[in-house]
């Protein structure tokens, strides 16, 4: 299953002997005359949650189809361990009950249903969801769908999970929760986690390190450390710095 | 209800016209006239209603499946697209009377010409809203599968086809609404059964009551199969 291979090829890139990482090296990538990424490269460590953070438009989205291997880089190499991805928008199927939704990497992956439906609902109750297996995505509010989303994404099984602002529709409330939610089970299930986010206190709270992006086209224009024990407080003095810090590296404070 | 009030009082005000002779009830007969040319005439229309109704069930059928399988087709290669979409669209620019007299003279009086030209009718509708219910797939969702290596046929049955349904049944609403259209037209052009050919005989025979009662019976036959599919829709499609 596992192969060296160097970008662009036509299967997911998988990166050799073991490793759960991502290695981005030089990654450029357009859409006809619009230019999303110009030399990009970042690496995330294996069981490493790493955040992109930049402005609306800056390819963060691009960068993360191209390391699930959706998309070819036009220059670079990409590498990375097999990764599955949870879309911007929760992407649940909406005829299928949230239990089916989640289980739905395992019936791409051959299982039947009732197998799916077996292997998904012990997670789906530890995330809070149980009761709910029947409801359709409709039914569910915003905070569970999220959680769904993610659980689907996890029973993916692939070593690298890849995040697209996965609360970036959410109420700050009920960002908040989930926020901490993930932290949690990323605790307890460490994988490696590409997060893109445009929320600079959000990767502050989630995030190992903190890969900064300009506005389009997307070029790396700082990295953080967030060295901070878990778990992490919005109001901890340390992490108010490192947030200001990051809007100055990225412009805006 | 409301809409029955409506209904009521469009009757009412066509009752009241013929009968104050504003028309030739020649012409335009009465309703009253009408329900009573539907009873008493119900033993010549009834093997009619029946004929009609056989040939719109089994050309829905042909152009359900045929019209399924170039909707999916057309969806899954290119080339057959390009080979087929001038034709299914071009099919819908033949004068349905003018073929009408050929397909009798090839295929004779019985069943088959009626049931392809009701097929022809409907599978254009039943094509193109299933081909476009594939297409309009959510992009998310379809990024979704591919990162789970899903393959085409998973994606098909997965994603796409679920997807399209609601497209799908738009497309059989449509195709049941016109399809009367398609047996009337094939009834003229050549039978000795039908409600087409009760409609035209009755017209012969100035019987204009029997033609409204035969035509009355058309559109109940496209209401009720209309309503099959809506029932059937709303069955299936149930996350709507």
């Amino acid at each position: 299953m596992r192969t060296q291979t160097e970008a662009p090829v036509a299967e997911p890139r998988h990166v050799g002997s073991g490793d759960a990482g991502v290695a981005l090296d030089g990654v450029a990538k357009a859409f006809g005359d619009v230019q999303a990424l110009a030399g990009v490269s970042l690496r995330a460590e294996p069981r490493e949650t790493v955040a992109v953070v930049g402005p609306s438009g800056c390819g963060k989205s691009t960068l993360l189809e191209l390391v699930c291997g959706l998309l070819e880089a036009d220059a670079g190499s990409v590498r990375s361990a097999p990764a599955a991805l949870m879309p911007q928008r929760d992407g649940l199927l909406p005829w299928l009950s949230a239990l089916d939704n989640a289980g739905l990497a395992l019936r791409v992956a051959g299982a039947s249903r009732a197998q799916a439906r077996a292997q998904a609902s012990e997670p789906f109750a530890a995330f809070g969801l149980a009761g709910f297996e029947r409801a359709r995505p409709a039914e569910l509010s915003g905070g569970m769908r999220q959680r769904v989303a993610f659980l689907r994404t996890l029973l993916a099984g692939r070593p690298v999970l890849c995040l697209d602002e996965p609360f970036g529709a959410l109420d700050a409330l009920t960002r908040t929760q989930l926020q901490r939610w993930l932290a949690g089970a990323l605790a307890r299930e460490p994988r490696t986690v590409l997060l893109v986010t445009h929320d600079v206190e959000e990767a502050v709270l989630l995030a190992d390190r903190i890969v900064l992006l300009s506005p389009r086209p997307g070029r790396v224009v700082g990295e953080l450390e967030i060295a901070l024990p878990r778990p992490r407080e919005r109001t901890d003095r340390r992490v108010v710095e490192l947030r200001e810090h990051a809007l100055q590296a990225l412009g805006v404070a | 209800m409301a809409a029955a009030l409506i209904v009521l009082a469009g009757l009412a005000g066509w009752e009241a016209l013929v009968r104050a002779g504003a028309v030739d009830a020649l012409l335009l007969p009465a309703p009253s006239e009408v329900a009573s040319a539907l009873w008493n005439d119900r033993e010549l229309l009834a093997p009619d209603l029946a004929v009609t109704t056989q040939e719109v069930l089994v050309g829905l059928l042909a152009a359900v499946a045929v019209g399924a399988a170039l909707g999916v087709g057309m969806h899954a290669s290119r080339a057959l697209r390009s080979a087929l979409r001038p034709l299914v669209i071009g099919s819908q620019a033949v004068p349905v009377p003018v073929i009408a007299p050929l397909l009798i003279l090839v295929l004779g009086f019985g069943l088959a010409p009626k049931v392809l030209l009701v097929a022809l009718v409907c599978f254009f509708p039943v094509t193109i809203n299933l081909y476009d219910g594939l297409r309009r797939v959510d992009a998310d969702s379809r990024k979704l599968l591919r990162s789970f290596d899903a393959s085409r046929w998973q994606a098909f049955r997965l994603l796409e086809a679920p997807a399209a349904l609601p497209a799908a049944f738009t497309g059989l609403k449509v195709a049941a609404a016109v399809s009367v259209i398609g047996a009337v037209f094939a009834e003229w052009a050549g039978s000795d059964a039908g409600l087409g050919h009760a409609l035209l005989t009755a017209n012969g025979q100035l019987e204009t009551a029997r033609a409204f009662a035969a035509t009355l019976l058309l559109f109940l036959l496209a209401v009720a199969l209309y309503a099959v599919f809506a029932l059937l829709e709303r069955r299936v499609v149930r996350w709507r």
